[in-house]
């Protein structure tokens, strides 16, 4: 409860609390000091902890753990694994967003459940259903084998349980906004004698750029971070097909506290700048859509 | 159009349908042996009561983070409702990790709670801990935009009818907020049910006693027994429909309300 009530604002909610919709100042103040004292201990916490454990032996015992081969190749194949997610994830959450709210179609309600299906199924059966299908007792398994193609245990599986696990995000994030914005704009642009293309690319994308840089932020934190569904489908062979996040297990498994944090402060600063990525976006959008309303207002007027 | 149907139908269907299809192999007399083991049901047990509980943690304390993030105005609002997303943006081994540490003999909070004979870290608390910790977002975030919308005239018309303040929140708010509420809930607990990667660094991961479900089925592909490991993710598939068509009611339901 270090946080003071603003003296200024306070007023003109004491001229509101007469009406009988203000709670005493007193439980305000218990409600707020419990909420701030939740999110301090359970969410701030655990952060300030991940950053005290990894430096708890020092600048250099961070800088050493961090290079370790086998970590630095772990880095390497996270940044690889969601450099091909993201993109591919992101043309088919456009697509399937235009798809689903710009036109009518028998199963669009099923193919909106489907888009929501990674998001309820555990990421270990996410992965499960590809060892299932590719692995060496799978369906494919003995085809991809002759071949001399592997994918389970490799990272082409890792790859594609992190698709399953992130594609709903870029998808998730444009439907609401483009049914909200309608087809009037397209159509009329349509009518002017611009392409499909054209349309899409001057009068589409750019009212929903907000919304699709949101969800590739989203995305790309899940698809670094993916743990589950990656476990099952990776072998966990170290320098191999090792992600940051596997990597942290099998340090926190060999009691290297130094290495397993350090791994793990890589990972909470990804934490961070995507929430910070997040908030700045939220503002833009809030700002963007102020000025759309006053403009209008003011085309009103002339 | 196209594209989307065979993009997803290559990432989403045919793998599952594969699963589907290898477990309508297994003889059912099979199925229940694996299924329905004791391992596997306690597994369940676990992991659908930790979860319940965690849920309902965050549908208490969501509700009022909440509230006070859209009613009151205090120095550092905008930093904590930042912060309600960060169980999202961490991925879930480093929640995991840390929250097991921090609770443990020598951690921050372990060497107040310990001593107290509040063991944390490796128990059973500590799984319902890392799910709340995990499912926290959900509550607060539906609850955020109904609350915002939420027409203060009819509070004001309880108060000028003598309405006490608690009396408003709980004949007047509450139940305007309740079918978000349950969303929210549902959303916690769906999430939670098949969280893996922050139970296991805080979790004693003992068979029967502190084994979540897709532990158990971890288990069984490290033995390479997928058929086994194929059913009881069956069953975990059934319940992740389950309370996707619950959520799916709710939702309709709670934009009926609002309506």
């Amino acid at each position: 409860m270090a946080h003071g009530i603003p003296k200024g604002p306070q007023v003109a909610m004491n001229s509101k609390s007469r009406r009988g919709i203000e709670e005493p100042e007193f439980i305000r103040k218990v409600l707020i000091g419990i909420a701030v004292g939740f999110v301090g201990v359970f969410l701030l916490l655990p952060l300030a902890n991940v950053f005290a454990q990894a430096f708890a032996k020092g600048w250099s015992a961070y800088i050493q753990s961090l290079q370790q081969p086998d970590t630095r190749s772990a880095v390497l194949l996270t940044l690889l694994v969601s450099a091909i997610c993201v993109p591919l994830n992101l043309v088919f959450g456009v697509i399937a967003a235009w798809a689903v709210a710009k036109f009518q179609f028998r199963g669009k309600a099923l193919l909106i459940t489907l888009i929501d299906l990674p998001f309820s199924v555990s990421p270990v059966v996410s992965g499960l259903i590809y060892v299932v299908m590719f692995g060496a007792q799978g369906y494919l398994g003995p085809w991809l084998d002759s071949k001399d193609i592997q994918i389970i245990f490799a990272v082409p599986g890792i790859v594609l349980a992190t698709l399953f696990v992130t594609f709903p995000f870029v998808a998730r994030e444009l439907i609401p906004l483009m049914e909200a914005q309608g087809s009037d704009a397209e159509q009329a642009a349509l009518t002017l004698g611009a392409t499909g293309w054209q349309t899409f690319r001057y009068v589409t994308l750019p009212s929903v750029k907000w919304g699709l840089l949101y969800g590739v932020i989203l995305c790309n934190a899940r698809a670094m971070g993916e743990f589950g569904a990656v476990s099952v489908v990776s072998g966990h062979i170290s320098g191999v097909t090792e992600t940051l996040p596997l990597r942290i297990e099998k340090l926190h498994q060999e009691y290297q506290s130094v290495g397993a944090f350090s791994a793990a402060s890589l990972l909470a600063i990804l934490a961070l700048i995507t929430l910070g990525l997040k908030t700045w976006l939220e503002r833009r959008q809030a700002a963007e859509q102020a000025l759309g309303q006053s403009d209008s207002l003011s085309s009103h007027e002339h | 159009m196209g594209y989307s149907i065979a993009y997803l139908s290559l990432v989403v269907l045919i793998p599952l349908a594969g699963l589907l299809i290898r477990v309508s192999a297994m003889s059912w007399a099979d199925f229940v042996r694996v299924a329905f083991s004791d391992r596997a049901l306690a597994a369940y047990r676990l992991t659908f009561g930790a979860s319940f509980i965690a849920a309902t943690i965050n549908a208490v304390l969501g509700t009022l983070l909440a509230w006070v993030l859209t009613r009151y105005r205090f120095p550092g609002r905008k930093i904590l409702d930042a912060l309600v997303d960060f169980p999202f943006a961490l991925p879930t081994a480093v929640a995991g990790l840390t929250l097991a540490n921090l609770f443990s003999q020598t951690g921050w909070l372990g060497q107040f709670l310990v001593p107290l004979g509040i063991h944390l870290a490796y128990t059973t608390g500590g799984i319902v801990l890392a799910l709340t910790f995990v499912s926290l977002p959900f509550v607060v975030r539906t609850l955020q935009p109904v609350l915002e919308e939420f027409e203060v005239e009819l509070e004001e018309a309880a108060a000028t009818l003598g309405a006490g303040r608690w009396c408003t929140f709980r004949r007047v708010v509450f139940p305007a907020l309740l079918p978000a509420l349950m969303t929210g809930f549902a959303l916690a607990f769906a999430r939670a049910v098949g969280e893996y990667g922050s139970v296991l660094f805080i979790s004693s991961n003992k068979p029967y006693v502190s084994e979540i479900t897709p532990q158990v089925i971890m288990g069984w592909l490290d033995q390479f027994e997928y058929a086994n490991a194929m059913a009881v993710a069956v069953v975990m598939l059934s319940a992740s429909f389950a309370i996707l068509i619950t959520i799916n009611l709710l939702e309709r339901w709670a934009s009926r309300f609002q309506r």
